[in-house]
């Protein structure tokens, strides 16, 4: 066991966790942010993506213990209040999800990368998701979704 | 998962006599490959060594050779304006490896010490003649990819860092595997004042090699046109559910031509 204290969404935990337990499973079982999906488990599928110190990483192949001092942000952490991140809203109004297992870990990676590129292409998009996997394979308004984000990225507070 | 102890030492020296205290603690950077490994329960660790802390993250120029810390992630080197300036190739290299969240947390001395035989960085370092720096040597490319995911390093051995030479004119072409993205097969090719280099991933038996047959031919001219007459061997390539070796031998000499051709418009 191992004392850990890292910042989840702007909030401060300090938890005892084994050194083995995954991150997503930390965040799920442990802060009850049940948000970040577990998809594959073998880092494929892109369900957990979260960010931790701003960077987007699957918390699926990342410890908990790693993450300790750690700024993590999860798919919670994104609304403030009632008013969605601009990500979520384009998703919304574009029916960027069909069953929605993906969206958390969709959205997670679209932040980051659209990041400084409010011209970014479809095709730059296609590739950017490779780490993302949607089975409904809904891929076509997920895209358009993001590049309706980024357009309107001067209003995106990444928080 | 079995249990372990994961520990942070504070300097390279600390995590060396960690990892030489017992057969069964091994050392973590990224974990992109060794994390899953321990998730199937395929290797059993009793303390995880983390290098986080150990300042192996730099990027630095070092008499003339770019010098590039064992913990640097893949993004980084894709980032890095140093990288991008010395060696575009690598830094291009480094931007396909895997997807954006493997490349935000897997680095150059992990993906070195696995050696996976389709890995994209071992091809830059043979082809580069790139020099591997641990905590106890130095060691060129040439003498330190063995075989399928074995190195000459020794068990208590740490990668600290690698260097590489400015090559005059490079380029890395890889062929995905549409699903896993590794390289069914990747050729890094570089010219340097006195030779031309190739070295090849994703194909060989015994992992990434160099392909003298290309080298001669592109020693004589430095041109795409150069390798059309070339015909690889399948002998010593791998097969598998993905590609035929007589397949890998082909696309050997394609991608080739494509790498030359990239390299000659940088």
């Amino acid at each position: 066991m191992t004392e850990v204290t890292l910042t989840v969404n702007g909030k401060k935990y300090t938890q005892d966790v084994f050194d083995h337990v995954l991150l997503a499973d930390f965040i799920r079982e442990k802060l009850k942010l049940t948000g970040t999906h577990i998809g594959c488990d073998t880092s494929q599928c892109g369900a957990c993506v979260i960010h931790v110190d701003g960077k987007s990483i699957k918390s699926c192949t990342m410890l908990a213990v790693q993450a300790d001092g750690r700024d993590v942000l999860t798919i919670e952490g994104l609304a403030d209040g009632d008013v969605l991140h601009p990500m979520q809203r384009a998703f919304h109004e574009n029916h960027g999800l069909q069953c929605g297992f993906c969206t958390p870990g969709m959205i997670m990676s679209a932040i980051e990368l659209i990041k400084g590129k409010p011209d970014i292409t479809d095709q730059e998009i296609r590739q950017g998701l490779e780490g993302n996997l949607c089975r409904c394979t809904g891929y076509q308004n997920i895209v358009k979704s993001i590049q309706e984000a980024a357009k309107n990225e001067n209003n995106l507070t990444n928080r | 998962m079995y249990s372990f102890n994961y520990l942070k030492p504070g300097s390279i020296k600390e995590a060396e006599s960690l990892l030489s205290g017992s057969d069964d603690n091994k050392v973590i950077s990224g974990g992109m490959t060794l994390l899953p490994t321990l998730k199937q329960r395929l290797a059993r660790i009793e303390n995880l060594i983390g290098l986080e802390k150990c300042g192996l993250d730099k990027i630095v120029l070092r008499e003339g050779l770019l010098n590039i810390g064992a913990m640097v992630t893949h993004f980084d080197v894709s980032n890095s304006a140093l990288v991008k300036t010395e060696n575009p190739a690598t830094a291009q290299l480094a931007s396909h490896i895997g997807d954006r969240q493997v490349r935000n947390r897997g680095t150059i001395g992990g993906s070195l010490a696995n050696n996976d035989p389709s890995a994209c960085y071992p091809a830059a370092i043979l082809a580069m003649s790139g020099t591997i720096h641990t905590t106890k040597r130095d060691i060129k490319a040439e003498n330190f990819f063995v075989d399928l995911f074995e190195t000459a390093l020794e068990e208590d051995e740490i990668i600290t860092s690698v260097s590489l030479p400015k090559p005059e004119r490079a380029a890395y072409e890889k062929f995905p595997n549409p699903a896993s993205r590794y390289a069914m097969v990747g050729i890094f090719v570089a010219k340097f004042d006195s030779e031309v280099r190739v070295a090849v991933t994703g194909a060989g038996e015994e992992g990434v090699f160099r392909c003298q047959q290309i080298e001669t031919a592109l020693s004589a001219r430095f041109l795409p046109e150069s390798l059309s007459e070339i015909n690889i061997s399948a002998d010593g390539l791998m097969s598998d559910i993905h590609a035929e070796a007589d397949y890998r031998a082909h696309l050997i000499v394609e991608l080739a031509k494509r790498a030359v051709a990239k390299s000659i418009a940088r």
